[in-house]
């Protein structure tokens, strides 16, 4: 396997973690804004505390997806930001707001009106930033970005709204948030020994793992017409069927699990299905970073930078894989039922 | 407004923006480790809580810190395509090592915030200096970074694109030892005049409480010595750029013509098209002397550099005086604390010294700003020097100028959000000797 092929799959493997991690943040944000009922405020209190020390640490996988790209495949990056500039100035917006909004709200000082409305603003921008970070995959999974090319130059809406503003970028933009939602809730399943609270987050659960499965189908409905490449991939090679099938089976079992009160199946599982559909994609579309053109190969920096990013890679790892550890252990090990008492 | 002068706008704006929180994580979490440390030594609950909410303001500042850097990692794409296109390769390696610095500096502040009960005095102590660390070693990958931008190197240039790229030797360019050094001194000496400025101030508006004057003590600990130094790093970073970025020096000392026994022109406004400084004071061999160290030593003046390729004379010159004021102003008072701390006098009993403190606390931030202008808009018109233009690195899409405005608005916004948290937590510190907070309420 050659160096860029590495570095595309450990690309890939960041997009994961951020997904996973940085995309629970995002879906506790969601319910947040969509905390009801009598236990509405202990929501909102579980969501922070979930959240709080693990925050920065999630958001950096995004920073080290993007440094990776275009140090790795500096002609992919340059040829993704430029079309899809608006939805991902967007997303940097809501970015922003969110990461500021959860800072002033947490450490900003009293439980007040001032808190509240910061509340607001980091619910609202969890909402888009999801959506736009999901139509810009969207977009560039379904090769509109690497034909933006043939567009007329001074066409600004084929070259600038069209390769993002279609329905499958937008069907991916609803699945990323639905994923996101339904992973922080079976995550908050097993964040509190409340019995009520937990199972507020467990029908929560349940209904996202069900919009997950519609946004899915409607994905795939829409990659008919408007990303053939994308279709093929997911469903006309031969490997591309049992995935499908299995990626089916696992999101089947989580909802499963989920339904017999299974909480740490139901989070395994959970954690299976989103990677396998995030893998599934990455697989549909190789050997292309940008399709339908643009392939790992051509898109690569000189191996040079290739190697010395491998090298600063297994370097960096060394530290940081320690560290995620440490930090996961202290905060989400399974003393933490006594350390909850103490905030 | 055109599109290039607009994502100039929009850079200059975010850079601005991001640096300030850089800077604050860089040099923060020192004072909170030293805060903790001499509680741990000495049980004075004061410190622990002096900890806490430098704890406290490193989460806030860190956090926008954090996300106007992902806004500015995207950026670099969103209005320089090309630029990232040509450099991606060359200059990625500092940006990744970055990643990881800055990666490490999130997971132990996570520890360090939530930490207080949860790990032990050695772990959480090591969490600090972690966070302080990493914050440090972030800072100087990307000055690295942009400091390849200034002295461009491991790379050959055929046909327009480079090829034998040599990363390891793109990190190492001429510029980078003195702008790493100047840049990591100036988080330091900011953010620890900028702190001890506002407790100088709370005393002497007589809150004489113990937690001002500890925090005054190791807010002048971090900044007074970094102040003392950074001349020296300035004069070692002046030399650099007179060898390299002639263009650049001549633009800071105004010198339209070259020539031996330069002189430094302090003020004044240098006039493009008459060729010659108004209203500004000469001092004669100075140029020659601070560039080359030698009164005789002849300078590269704006004359040989083809008009095209002049940067904004006003700007340029006018910043890099203003920092040049302030840094001194500091050096001078970080002299005295020297003084008034080899006499073992109490900082906050001499009414005069905490002024000065005061005055001093917003300059180090204004020389940060002013020095990156001097650094930035010195190298236009290229965004590599002398390898590619600006003008030519800028988004093929129109419109630039409105979402610059978008972006100008969320700065212009947390700016203001940022100002009422943080004066909201100065505010609401202990008002009289022996009255702090309950320590435990930590973030």
């Amino acid at each position: 396997m050659s160096a860029a092929t590495v570095l595309a799959g450990t690309l890939v493997v960041a997009l994961n973690a951020y997904v996973l991690l940085g995309g629970a943040d995002f879906g506790g944000g969601v319910w947040d804004l969509l905390a009801r009922g009598p236990r509405a405020e202990s929501q909102r209190q579980l969501v922070a505390q979930a959240i709080g020390p693990v925050w920065e640490a999630n958001h950096v996988w995004l920073i080290l997806a993007i440094v990776l790209l275009f140090t790795c495949f500096p002609a992919a990056f340059a040829r993704i930001v430029v079309p899809l500039n608006l939805p991902l100035t967007g997303m940097l917006i809501g970015i922003v707001l969110r990461g500021s909004a959860f800072a002033f709200r947490g450490y900003g000082g009293d439980r007040d009106a001032v808190q509240r409305r910061w509340g607001r603003v980091f619910a609202m921008a969890s909402l888009v930033t999801p959506l736009l970070l999901g139509t810009t995959l969207g977009a560039v999974a379904s090769g509109a970005v690497g034909g933006v090319a043939t567009a007329a130059p001074g066409d600004f809406a084929a070259r600038y709204l069209a390769p993002w503003l279609a329905p499958f970028p937008l069907s991916v933009g609803v699945f990323t948030l639905a994923c996101f939602a339904f992973l922080a809730a079976t995550y908050l399943t097993l964040e509190t020994t409340d019995g009520p609270l937990r199972d507020d987050f467990r029908r929560r659960a349940l209904a996202s793992g069900v919009a997950v499965g519609a946004a899915a189908l409607a994905g795939l409905l829409a990659a008919g017409p408007a990303a053939p490449l994308m279709r093929h991939g997911l469903l006309g090679s031969g490997w591309a069927l049992p995935f499908q099938l299995a990626t089916g089976v696992v999101a089947l079992t989580a909802l499963g699990a989920l339904v017999w009160r299974r909480y740490a199946l139901a989070r395994r599982c959970a954690v299976l299905q989103v990677s396998l559909v995030l893998w599934g994609w990455a697989w549909s579309q190789y050997p292309y970073v940008v399709p339908p053109d643009l392939t790992i190969e051509a898109a690569a920096a000189p191996t040079v930078t290739l190697r010395l990013v491998l090298a600063a890679l297994v370097l960096g790892a060394l530290v940081l894989v320690p560290s995620l550890f440490y930090l996961f252990r202290v905060f989400k090990g399974s003393d933490r039922r006594s350390a909850v008492s103490h905030q | 407004m055109s599109d290039l002068l607009a994502a100039r706008f929009q850079m200059a704006m975010s850079l601005a923006f991001h640096i300030i929180f850089a800077v604050v994580g860089i040099a923060m979490p020192v004072m909170m480790v030293v805060a903790e440390h001499r509680w741990r030594r000495t049980g004075d609950p004061v410190y622990l809580d002096l900890a806490k909410r430098w704890a406290r303001g490193t989460a806030i500042l860190f956090a926008v810190g954090a996300v106007s850097g992902t806004v500015l990692s995207f950026e670099l794409g969103l209005l320089w395509p090309t630029f990232m296109r040509f450099a991606g390769a060359i200059i990625g390696m500092p940006f990744s090592l970055e990643g990881f610095a800055f990666f490490t500096e999130a997971i132990f502040l996570g520890v360090y915030l939530y930490g207080w009960e949860r790990v032990s005095a050695r772990a959480h102590l090591f969490a600090g200096a972690m966070v302080a660390a990493s914050g440090a070693l972030s800072g100087v990958f990307v000055v690295t970074a942009n400091a390849w931008m200034n002295t461009p190197t491991g790379f050959d240039l055929v046909n327009g694109a480079p090829v034998n790229v040599r990363p390891v030797a793109a990190m190492l360019s001429a510029a980078a030892p003195a702008q790493v050094l100047h840049m990591t001194l100036a988080a330091y000496a900011a953010t620890g005049f900028a702190v001890a400025g506002i407790h100088a101030f709370l005393i002497l508006r007589g809150r004489r409480a113990a937690f001002h004057r500890h925090a005054l003590t190791i807010a002048l600990l971090v900044g007074a010595p970094a102040a003392v130094l950074q001349p020296i790093s300035g004069d070692y970073a002046a030399a650099m750029v007179a060898r390299h970025q002639p263009a650049k020096l001549a633009a800071m000392e105004s010198l339209f013509h070259t020539q031996r026994h330069a002189p430094i022109v302090l003020g004044g406004w240098p006039d493009a098209s008459q060729r010659r400084t108004r209203f500004g004071v000469p001092l004669p061999y100075a140029l020659s002397l601070l560039a080359f160290h030698d009164p005789n030593a002849t300078v590269t003046g704006l004359d040989s550099v083809p008009r095209d390729q002049w940067p904004n004379l006003p700007a340029v010159h006018l910043s890099f005086d203003v920092m040049v004021a302030c840094g001194t102003y500091m050096a001078i008072v970080g002299l005295w604390t020297a003084w008034l701390a080899r006499r073992r006098t109490d900082f906050a009993r001499s009414q005069r010294f905490l002024l000065a403190v005061v005055i001093g606390a917003p300059l180090g931030f204004i020389a940060i700003e002013t020095g990156w202008t001097v650094t930035e808009l010195g190298r236009q018109p290229w965004i590599i020097y002398g390898v590619l233009r600006t003008a030519d690195a800028v988004t093929p899409m129109p419109g630039q100028p409105w979402r610059t405005g978008v972006f100008a608005l969320v700065y212009v916004f947390l700016a203001i959000v940022v100002t009422v948290l943080l004066s909201r937590q100065i505010v609401r510190s202990p008002m009289h000797t022996g009255e702090f907070r309950t320590p435990g309420g930590g973030a």
